[in-house]
């Protein structure tokens, strides 16, 4: 069991790795979805 | 004069019937040119509607009727002139919101991906998953544990190193929680939201979102360990051949033989590395919108290849509003984690209550010996052979 129990570390271990990797890169919805000013949007046929 | 009036008249009671028929082509007259219930069916069977009767009615205010007179605007644009003005893409606006999607604020063509999210492809999880379960319940009904025939000898073999142990449950494990908060976000609001409420659901929906979120990292790692580590092993030869046709002794009894892995073991592998990476392709998508486009693409060179119409059916969408990318990449997300979802069902139940000993191989590492005989003889005779010669060695 103690392979199960290493790949639960490492199953929590990447998760928050990873969460932290990508906040900190930019990637969190707000930064990549958003920006401080506001633009005015083209038109695009539907 | 009396002629001139007498032909006047007659001339009247040719033009009428023109004047009639030509008001009959005006099929919007009844609404006062709004959309017709022929409009509305038109749309809900999916068909084109002609919108050019509507699509220029945002507001113009030098087309708008005078203020000063009845039935004038107040100034400015009225509620369905500036909805008709996002619709159409010809309103002017101002967002924060940046991205492809920011300049389709309203979609038509997403309503038959939430009906269909919100309709068929809920019966389909529950078809498939209640479906798979009960089967496997009639399995155990009619076939019971699969015990081991022969006298157990007492001592074990080494079936699963530590490194592919770890590997195994790091991706079970994953895949139990992906599994379960893929459920929550896909079924949560036709479920959970009548029984616990809007704001006990919020609160799990979003913790739901952020573990599923990013346990997928665990799971894309533990999908590469387990190939790099079996995919060897797993690769079709003869032995397969006989082993399927036998239907590896689940049902006639018997053991077929087998190396390492069986061919229904194979399959499952398979399965897994093929479904587990569409699934995690199409994940990243959907962790990353708008980044990785897929199915326009793939849709626009299915359609050069004429496959549609092998089967009959029309060219698919193409080019795909941005939106709809995401659409499909969650229906393609959720059905084919669902497919695998009812695969790995059959997994747990063979590898725990369904077959005896088989549980050892993943919680210890090391099986009987009789176990290894009857399930995997070609592998067994291997690695007894090889034991046997270090032993003789020494």
């Amino acid at each position: 069991m103690k392979s199960f129990l290493l790949a639960l570390v490492a199953l929590v271990v990447i998760s928050l790795g990873a969460n932290q990797m990508l906040l900190r890169s930019g990637f969190s919805s707000a930064d990549a979805g958003t920006s401080e000013g506001n633009v005015r949007i083209g038109s695009q046929d539907q | 004069m009396l002629r001139f009036l007498a032909l006047l008249a007659f001339m009247w009671t040719l033009v009428l019937p023109v004047t009639a028929q030509e008001a009959a082509v005006d099929t919007r007259a009844s609404t006062g040119g709004a959309q017709t219930l022929e409009d509305i069916l038109r749309r809900q069977e999916g068909l084109k509607v002609d919108d050019s009767f509507r699509r220029g009615l945002t507001g113009d205010p030098d087309a708008a009727a005078p203020i000063t007179e009845q039935l004038g605007t107040l100034g400015g644009a009225s509620d369905p002139d500036l909805w008709r003005a996002l619709r159409f893409s010809s309103g002017d606006v101002e967002t924060q919101v940046r991205g492809p999607a920011a300049t389709t604020l309203i979609q038509n063509r997403g309503i038959w991906w939430l009906e269909f999210r919100e309709g068929a492809l809920l019966k389909l999880t529950a078809y498939l998953l209640g479906g798979t379960l009960l089967a496997l319940a009639l399995f155990y009904l009619i076939r019971g544990r699969i015990r081991i025939d022969g006298e157990k000898t007492g001592r074990t073999i080494t079936r699963f190193k530590a490194f592919e142990r770890f590997g195994h449950w790091l991706l079970a494990s994953s895949f139990i929680v992906l599994a379960l908060t893929g459920l929550i976000s896909l079924v949560g609001r036709k479920l959970l939201i009548p029984t616990f409420g809007h704001e006990a659901f919020s609160t799990v929906a979003t913790a739901s979102k952020w573990v599923h979120n990013n346990i997928s990292w665990a799971f894309i790692v533990a999908l590469v360990i387990i190939f790099v580590v079996w995919v060897v092993h797993n690769l079709p030869d003869r032995t397969d051949l006989n082993w399927l046709a036998k239907g590896g002794g689940l049902l006639g009894g018997g053991h077929p033989p087998a190396k390492k892995f069986n061919a229904g073991q194979k399959l499952i592998f398979w399965a897994v590395i093929i479904l587990g990476g569409s699934i995690s392709a199409s994940g990243l998508s959907l962790l990353f919108p708008f980044e990785f486009n897929m199915f326009g693409h793939t849709f626009s060179t299915l359609n050069s290849w004429g496959l549609p119409g092998w089967f009959g059916a029309a060219d698919l969408p193409y080019p795909l509003q941005p939106q709809e990318e995401m659409q499909y990449a969650q229906l393609w997300h959720s059905i084919v984690s669902l497919i695998l979802t009812a695969i790995i069902f059959a997994h747990i139940y063979l590898g725990s209550i369904g077959m005896e000993g088989a549980f050892d191989a993943m919680g210890k590492g090391d099986v009987e010996e009789q176990w290894a005989r009857e399930h995997h003889s070609i592998w067994a005779d291997d690695v007894l052979k090889t034991k046997q010669s270090d032993a003789e060695r020494t």
